[in-house]
């Protein structure tokens, strides 16, 4: 018996920056998680994903993540998606500094 | 220090324009990511969680001044302006764009630096003592040699397809800080009765997620015979590895699997088979690296005046009480720059930072920097009447933290940071232990602690050899840290027991407190280390500190 299919985004690495990048709805590569396209349906998402890896000359491993529906588009489940949207947090770096709003909780980070 | 020859030039240059192709094949897509993939691991490119990573091999550790200023170039324009220095000598950049890399590889080159096989299936950097020429217990110089292993093992045909990647170490003194014994392959430099130069020889170490300690394969193996010999134990592993289990492909497992006797027997009729096939080249070739590796003009000059300001600066005096290594020469010292500063990322350096190393490196180190497996910067060779501008410098930039060896010297692997395998943060608890310890104003009564914590079961953090090592887990989708105590990197090496449960982030570094704090208090004399302090009475009372004495029989 397969699992029940919970929603997810596209991601990957874009290929010359190397940065996070989701898909969105209209076929574009962004930066902003939020724009992201929430994929609610599983035969959408083997779409989906065949459009994305189709695009080798643009991203690399793009792969379906699990998300969920937040106020103002998708937020990820895992702690590990968030720190992609947010960069390290060591130093003020990456898409945080580059104002993208971090989306999902990384733990004991409130204070930076 | 090693220059490079005519032949290392081509073959780097060669490198870098087969790769810069490589690239631009990839970019208009000729080169598909499963094509590439493998090209640009060879050229040490990884891509991580927020962007590409480069990483640049530091053969034995070993720095001169123009290439730390190439880094700092580099970092600037390249890279967001700082480099971040790891445990197997090498350094990285966190950021560079993919197009960026081949002109990255070039400016490295015209210093004599690389990233080939800084990763990938093959043998990696060969690190060695950070002391090495300088330290007075030192018995030789490793680095002649571990020229001549980089040179052999550069692009081997043979060996670019190993089961699994491979790690060399050498140390040239009997107190290892090189880490030997958690290598694949771990060479100590020893004389034989009748004074003859050889090695001792280990295999089959590593950290990882079965972490084991080399064991001796061989007791005394003259000089002359190393290569033949380190090819013999190469060839019999690329046979016998596993490939077909990527955690069972290391060395350690062929050891642990078959025997290190029937191990042995393998590699010693190999051995027999090859060793006549030397002719003996590459000891003229070693005699040709040595004679590059000459000590510096060491002077002969009164130390009164360090002596003086150190009677008078309590200060300087605690940063000499802890930075200093004994040198060989009298009147010098080996100097070690913290990178630990508490609450800074370990192991980073920003590009000014490089080029005040590189400067006091000119002006008082004869031009030379080693950076160590502990994630510091060396200057091996400084006169003591020199120690006073070299602080005076070195506190200018942020650099005079006087904490080598104590608990804010702290190994930490970039973890979920930046690295696309970390299951946890490493860098923040590092952060979180050092400014604790500095509020507590107890590190230097602790006195010598090893902490190495590692954000994944990899151990790039060798978190299993720390006194107190630290491994960063995911535990249903939320940080968790687990304890392991009473491990050690040196000639004494051991791998840490790990305690019970693990702790969230939140309470990690409380439960670190306990430990340092309850040792203080159990500790024989001021002169026991914490070391010596768990191996006399064992795990329990240290678990007790740790768990509050509710003793917990399942581990995390």
């Amino acid at each position: 018996m397969s699992r029940r299919f919970t929603p997810k985004v596209i991601s990957a690495n874009d290929l010359i920056e190397g940065d996070a990048v989701w898909l969105t709805e209209d076929d574009r590569w962004t930066r902003d998680m939020a724009q992201a396209e929430l994929i609610e349906d599983e035969a959408h998402a083997a779409i989906r994903l065949l459009f994305a890896k189709g695009q080798p000359s643009v991203v690399v491993g793009a792969e379906l993540v699990d998300a969920v529906a937040g106020a103002d588009g998708p937020v990820p489940v895992h702690f590990r998606e968030a720190f992609r949207t947010h960069g390290p947090t060591n130093y003020n770096l990456g898409k945080r500094a580059e104002g993208f709003r971090p989306r999902g909780h990384i733990p004991g980070n409130e204070a930076l | 220090m090693y220059q490079y020859n005519e032949f290392d030039e081509a073959f780097v240059r060669s490198r870098v324009a087969q790769f810069r192709s490589q690239v631009e094949r990839r970019i208009d897509g000729s080169l598909t990511e499963d094509e590439f993939r493998p090209l640009r691991l060879m050229n040490g490119l990884y891509l991580q969680l927020h962007a590409y990573m480069l990483r640049v091999a530091i053969p034995y550790g070993t720095l001169s001044s123009s290439q730390m200023r190439q880094l700092a170039m580099i970092a600037e324009r390249w890279d967001k302006g700082y480099g971040h220095f790891t445990t197997r000598q090498n350094i990285q950049f966190n950021w560079p764009r993919l197009k960026d890399v081949p002109d990255i590889l070039d400016a490295l080159a015209d210093v004599g630096m690389h990233a080939i096989q800084t990763s990938g299936n093959c043998v990696r950097n060969v690190t060695a003592d950070h002391f090495a020429a300088a330290a007075a217990d030192e018995i030789a110089d490793p680095r002649p040699i571990a020229e001549l292993l980089r040179e052999w093992s550069t692009d081997h045909p043979e060996f670019q397809f190993l089961p699994r990647k491979f790690k060399i170490a050498i140390t040239g003194s009997p107190n290892d800080r090189a880490v030997t014994r958690s290598h694949d392959i771990g060479l100590r430099m020893v004389r034989n009765d009748a004074g003859e130069p050889g090695f001792e020889v280990l295999v089959g170490g590593g950290l990882g997620r079965t972490p084991m300690l080399a064991q001796v394969i061989r007791d005394f193996l003259p000089q002359a015979d190393l290569l033949p010999y380190i090819e013999a134990i190469l060839g019999a592993y690329n046979l016998k590895g596993r490939r077909d289990n990527k955690y069972k492909a290391r060395i350690k497992i062929t050891v642990f699997e078959n025997g290190l006797d029937a191990f042995k027997a393998d590699v010693e009729e190999r051995f027999a088979r090859l060793r006549s096939q030397w002719s003996g080249a590459d000891q003229e070739i070693l005699k040709g690296i040595e004679a590059q590796f000459a000590p510096p003009a060491f002077r002969n000059a009164p130390t009164d005046e360090y002596e003086t300001v150190r009677a008078t600066n309590p200060v300087f005096r605690a940063w000499t009480d802890v930075n200093l290594h004994p040198h060989k020469v009298d009147g010098y010292a080996i100097v070690s720059i913290s990178l630990k500063k508490h609450g800074a990322t370990p192991g980073d350096a920003t590009a000014d930072q490089m080029r005040v190393m590189a400067d006091l490196a000119d002006r008082y180190g004869h031009g030379e920097l080693r950076v160590s497996h502990e994630q510091n910067i060396i200057l091996p060779h400084v006169h003591k009447s020199d120690l006073p501008a070299v602080w005076a410098i070195l506190r200018e930039a942020d650099l005079a933290t006087a904490n080598i060896g104590l608990v804010s010297d702290i190994i930490a692997c970039p973890g979920m940071d930046y690295c696309a395998l970390a299951t946890a943060r490493s860098i923040p608890i590092a952060q979180q232990i050092a400014t604790r310890f500095e509020e507590l104003q107890v590190e230097h009564e602790v006195g010598p602690l090893k902490i190495k914590i590692s954000g994944c079961i990899n151990a790039c953090g060798h978190h299993h050899v720390g006194h107190i090592g630290i491994l960063g887990l995911d535990r249903a989708g939320v940080e968790n840290y687990q304890v392991t105590l009473g491990g050690d990197g040196t000639e004494t090496a051991a791998i840490g027991e790990k305690m019970g449960p693990g702790f969230p982030a939140e309470e990690i570094v409380g439960a670190i407190e306990r430990l340092v704090l309850g040792y203080l208090e159990i500790r024989r004399d001021a002169e026991e280390t914490f070391l010596e302090t768990f191996r006399r009475v064992g795990p329990e009372p240290f678990k007790g500190f740790l768990y509050g004495g509710e003793e917990t029989a399942d581990a995390a």
